[in-house]
């Protein structure tokens, strides 16, 4: 039996509320940036919202897309195709068949402007005005379907659907692709683009939102003990994920190892995540063993910490309960601080900064900690990027998504 | 409103510049919606939407497949203004 690949990154790419590339938002993350900020719309007059700030992203599609692509594609899937090609470019354009290339790109929500703008027109105007490019543009695996395109990959093209947890639970898939033996390069990551009046007011009906609408730059604020509820971000963000052996035929430059995946369900509550941390703690020891990584050698835990009240202490209990004494040495970056919540984009975003993480030596800050939460035990890194140690360390990503869906993983210094 | 056909004509080249990018004065009414200008089904699906609603004219769907050329199609629609 042959031995299973190794994964390597090779490639990153995203546009995010911080920035319209990795190296602009890494560097905006690094000073402490907020991505948050009114609305410039008229929305909030017109359908009484009552959250009136996002973080939207900083550079729109329309600077960067012709407008053929823009009229193809939802949002979400403009945002995809961005960070898709500066991944793959990035990443060298691998040479690799298109039958060895996978695409993997995940949206929690799907094409909702899409949806929501034909409603609109078949309304207002009747069924003959709906255009014919309404279902294509509207289908969740939308971006999956044109990153496929933009890149010829054809060993495969998914969109696994996990709420807040999907765009991490994409690149943990498209390392199980690699390791099956399906591809050899995977691109994988998340998407979203929701910032519209509609799921912005369901949000706020289910109390997740924060309301600090007079101070939108200090409202994401991950266990700061006034914290609110989680500011709504868009962005999508891809890797480029590679088995070892082609990276190093090819002498391409490994910026991580993504070494494990943990994936499980709370099964407990459609929203609240399950108090006892047993789900959560799972998918972190799942994905510590799939990696072959001791607690010892965490260095470094970028947390899903939404800034909603009860998510933060629950994923801050979990992590203690899976790395024991070892968490006091983990320097723990709550990056939403910065970014907002990216819902389905959010678990690739944060892959994308962990990886930068261990390759630059920085754990990013988390910004507007004012009163820590007098509840948390970790060592959260506040303000100020704080360097990480040298030698074979490693990192971890968690996401949780609406319905219990939990995702942690690994990741290994190059 | 009545549009005359060089106002249907520059609107058709209008419509396939913004969901194609071919630059409007090539779109000119000698030209194959699929051979020259490379419209695929859906596109053109999206460019009939796009003109009913522009001239105010309905193109049945059985017309469409009659309409190979921007000249053909912007005389069908001279014809179904009312």
């Amino acid at each position: 039996m042959s031995q299973r690949p190794d994964i390597v990154v090779t490639g990153l790419g995203a546009t995010t509320p911080l920035g319209g590339d990795v190296p602009s938002t890494w560097a905006a993350a690094l000073a402490g940036a907020s991505g948050a900020r009114p609305f410039d719309a008229d929305w909030v007059e017109r359908y009484g919202l009552p959250v009136t700030f996002a973080a939207s992203v900083k550079v729109p599609s329309d600077e960067v897309l012709e407008r053929p692509a823009l009229r193809k594609m939802d949002p979400s899937a403009q945002y995809a195709v961005i960070a898709a090609r500066e991944a793959w470019a990035h990443a060298g354009a691998p040479q690799v068949p298109g039958e060895r290339l996978g695409a993997v790109v995940s949206s929690g929500i799907g094409g909702i402007w899409t949806i929501l703008d034909a409603w609109d027109t078949l309304r207002d105007k009747g069924a003959r005005r709906v255009l014919p490019m309404t279902v294509p543009m509207l289908m969740p695996n939308s971006p999956a379907a044109f990153v496929s395109l933009e890149l010829g990959a054809r060993a495969g093209a998914h969109a696994l659907v996990s709420a807040c947890a999907s765009g991490a639970e994409a690149i943990g898939y498209g390392v199980e692709m690699i390791r099956s033996g399906r591809a050899d390069v995977v691109v994988a990551g998340g998407t979203e683009a929701a910032i519209h009046p509609m799921p912005i007011a369901a949000f706020a009906a289910s109390r997740t939102l924060s309301l600090r609408n007079d101070d939108p730059e200090h409202a994401s604020r991950p266990y700061d003990a006034d914290r609110d509820g989680f500011v709504i971000g868009e962005g999508a963000a891809v890797v480029v994920l590679e088995s070892a052996e082609h990276a190093a035929a090819r002498g391409a430059p490994v910026y991580a190892r993504l070494t494990g995946v943990g994936l499980t369900a709370d099964g407990y509550h459609l929203t609240s995540p399950d108090p006892s941390c047993q789900g959560q703690l799972r998918a972190l020891q799942a994905a510590l063993t799939d990696a072959d990584v001791a607690t010892r050698d965490v260095v470094h835990v970028n947390a899903h910490a939404t800034s909603t009240t009860v998510g933060d202490l629950v994923e801050a209990r979990s992590i203690r309960q899976a790395l024991g004494d070892d968490a006091d040495q983990v320097a723990l970056s709550a990056t939403k601080s910065m970014t907002g919540h990216l819902l389905g984009g959010a678990g690739a975003l944060e892959t994308v900064l962990t990886v930068l993480a261990l390759h630059h030596r920085q754990a990013p800050p988390t910004i507007n900690v004012v009163t820590p939460d007098p509840e948390l035990d970790l060592d959260l890194v506040r303000d100020t990027p704080r360097a990480l140690p040298a030698g074979q360390v490693a990192a971890v990503n968690n996401s949780f998504g609406f319905g219990g869906h939990n995702v942690a993983l690994v990741l290994t210094s190059a | 409103m009545a549009y005359s056909e060089d106002e249907v004509l520059a609107g058709l080249a209008e419509i396939v510049n913004e969901e194609t990018g071919l630059a409007a004065d090539t779109v000119t009414a000698d030209k194959s919606f699929v051979d020259d200008l490379d419209i695929d089904s859906l596109a053109m699906m999206t460019i009939v939407a796009l003109a009913e609603e522009k001239f105010e004219v309905t193109i049945p769907d059985d017309e469409v497949k009659n309409l190979g050329t921007v000249g053909q199609a912007a005389t069908y629609i001279m014809g179904a203004q009312s």
